[in-house]
């Protein structure tokens, strides 16, 4: 191992240890009630996690949560990103979400006509 | 692809021998069943501290602590909580004090109060990967020494921390290096004592099963300072998950470079070898090890020469326990300004203490030097099971004393320590209460280090044997008063002539308990009466 392995294993490994700790700068929360399974939340986890890592996008925690009460716009996503306000994606499919992550995770804008509500 | 959830499972000894592998199987088969395997990592860590409750899981990237989970736990943790969300309440910490659940692990007082240099990585990464230790600041004080600093400057590093053994006697580091550092001769050698015999004390063990790389990266960092090129770590058989780790992580660290020649492309060199002991408590003591290591018998020699003069097989030798080097790493890369800042006046940086007996949480923990014994016992630990009541705490082993009550809220220190008639020493710390004999505990203690004596020098061998003989007396209502004076004398002698730390050290808990407690020796022999209720006992 030279010097300059030991810089580049030492970001690689930062990254995802961050990760493990819940330290990303995006953290995009699925509502996986039953609600949201039975609406496809998971399909939208799978493109989710398939397009983050794609894109090799190295800090965005993806989690799950229970129902949140909006079963009607199932599947959700919640994004929470530090200094902003938490923006909640409904009515969600694989392709839109791809879009989420092309759109908000890599461009930083809000993909508006997705969001249901922010705070 | 990327992972939802880590699951951080405490794979350190103790959890393990209380199943936390066939809850992994379970757990492995269970995501599988769900298809959930791609969306879920498993890291097996080090040990977390909190042994009572294994085994053990840390849940991130929600932080959520599981406790005492058995296989069939894991069809609801996945189901629930990976597949829902939801974490599993049922299997969360209980605070007893508070009496309420705790979902985090950083909210639980156990984990909150505690401060990590040592145990920094322990529990956290996957000891067998360097890539995660590396992730974790791993090699960059290696690379800091070899490339940007002299021998003396680390040496200076190191003595400015204010960083003092951590085996037992409190010996300043950075002073024992420069000694060696000065010894004038071709070959010198570096020793890791990791011959833990402190019945109860286990954080030497926790670190080399937990993060092994942090030791030989410390290893090879004393080695530069000192100008010697080759090492041992002595490590006791009994620890064999220990040696396995260890040993995997020394062929990595070999194939990698960072041990053998030209590390990081310079011309420093150092190689690395592991001793197994076989069993003898003697050989925690340092001229004793040092035989062990040349394949002779485990006795100890007098000092001086010390080891840094005339150590294996007769070279200038730098001899430090597991504990200690754990530190050096952090104190090369945040540097002794930062290190110094934290502790007491004379005894800097933390103490891992293991906690055992009667208290709630029985674990690892590591606290800044100073902490009191109450913030340990009660806030860390747990408290007291219900209906116990402190007496006293057994630090330091066989080797040490006891704190009484009266005295619980003395900051743990080397000084503070030594002027209530006990030691820091490695780290044992056994909480006492009603229930306790203190006739009792002595005796206990000194049939070890009875048993343990290499029976080299008369004081230890003969002597303890006479203490132990009028203990057993006194514990069974036989003894005359004045074998109390006796009993004193013998001890005082004892620790006066004994040619080892493990003789001169042997009479401190029948010393101690006899400082604090005399009045119950004089209850066993003129009362007939061990108001612990454990002497005595008719036989069944």
């Amino acid at each position: 191992m030279k010097l300059e392995d030991l810089k580049k294993i030492r970001e690689k490994m930062e990254k995802s240890t961050n990760l493990r700790e819940g330290k990303g700068r995006i953290k995009a929360v699925v509502g996986m009630g039953t609600c949201g399974i039975a609406a496809g939340a998971r399909d939208v986890l799978s493109a989710l996690m398939d397009e983050i890592s794609k894109r090799n996008l190295s800090d965005i925690v993806v989690t799950q949560s229970g129902c949140r009460g909006l079963c009607d716009v199932e599947p959700i996503i919640d994004v929470y990103e530090e200094g902003k306000q938490m923006v909640t994606y409904g009515n969600l499919t694989p392709e839109k979400t791809r879009r989420i992550v092309a759109e908000h995770f890599v461009n930083g804008s809000t993909v508006t006509e997705l969001v249901i509500s922010s705070k | 692809m990327t992972k939802v959830y880590s699951v951080l499972l405490c794979s350190g000894a103790s959890c393990i021998s209380s199943g936390g592998f066939s809850f992994r199987d379970a757990l492995v088969d269970e995501l599988k069943k769900k298809n959930l395997q791609d969306s879920v990592k498993i890291v097996e860590t080090g040990c977390v501290g909190i042994c009572e409750l294994g085994p053990v899981a840390i849940v991130y990237p929600d932080g959520v602590f599981y406790k005492k989970l058995k296989p069939e736990d894991a069809k609801d943790i996945v189901s629930e909580h990976f597949e829902k969300g939801r974490a599993v309440s049922r299997l969360m910490y209980k605070d007893a004090v508070a009496d309420k659940i705790i979902e985090k692990a950083t909210e639980m007082p156990f984990f909150s109060k505690q401060l990590k240099i040592v145990l920094r990585n322990t529990g956290v990464i996957d000891p067998e990967s360097l890539d995660e230790y590396v992730g974790k600041d791993g090699y960059t004080a290696l690379a800091k020494v070899l490339t940007q600093m002299k021998p003396e400057d680390v040496i200076k590093e190191i003595k400015d921390s204010g960083l003092r053994g951590r085996g037992g006697a409190g010996f300043p580091t950075g002073l024992k290096w420069e000694f060696v550092r000065n010894s004038q001769s071709e070959q010198k050698y570096v020793v890791c004592n990791a011959d833990e015999g402190d019945p109860g004390a286990f954080m030497d063990r926790s670190v080399l099963e937990g993060d092994p790389f942090s030791i030989i990266e410390a290893m090879t960092i004393a080695g530069y300072a000192v100008g010697s090129n080759k090492g041992y770590v002595y490590v006791r058989a009994e620890y064999p998950l220990a040696i396995k780790r260890l040993k995997k992580a020394i062929e990595t660290a070999y194939k990698e470079n960072l041990l053998g020649k030209n590390i990081f492309e310079t011309p420093f060199y150092f190689d690395l070898e592991i001793r197994v002991g076989a069993g003898a408590f003697v050989c925690g003591e340092e001229t004793a090890l040092m035989h062990s290591v040349e394949g002779k018998r485990g006795t100890p020699n007098t000092k001086p020469p010390f080891p840094a003069d005339k150590g294996l097989w007769e070279k200038p030798t730098l001899i430090n326990n597991v504990e200690t080097y754990a530190n050096v790493c952090q104190i090369i890369i945040k540097g002794s300004k930062w290190f110094s800042s934290i502790g007491t006046e004379k005894s800097k940086g933390t103490k891992v203490f293991a906690l055992a007996g009667e208290i709630n949480n029985t674990g690892l923990v590591e606290v800044p030097m100073g902490t009191t014994l109450r913030e340990i016992i009660y806030d860390i630990g747990g408290g007291m099971p219900e209906g116990k009541v402190f007496k006293a705490a057994q630090m330091g082993g066989p080797s040490g004393g006891c704190i009484p009550a009266e005295y619980i809220d003395t900051p743990l220190d080397y000084e503070s320590v030594k002027k209530l008639g006990t030691i820091i020493g490695s780290g044992g710390l056994i909480v006492m209460s009603q229930d306790t004999c203190m006739v009792d505990l002595a005796k206990y203690f000194l049939d070890f280090t009875q048993d343990e004596s290499c029976g080299k020098c008369p004081s230890c061998r003969i002597g303890t044997k006479k203490m132990l003989e009028i203990l057993e007396r006194i514990s069974k209502g036989r003894a005359d008063e004045s074998e109390i004076d006796l009993l004193i004398h013998l001890g005082e002698q004892i620790c006066k002539t004994a040619l080892c730390g493990l003789g001169q050290t042997a009479p401190n808990p029948v010393l101690s308990t006899l400082r604090y407690f005399k009045d119950e020796y004089y209850e066993h022999i003129r009362e007939k009466k061990c108001r612990a209720n454990v002497c005595f006992k008719k036989k069944k």
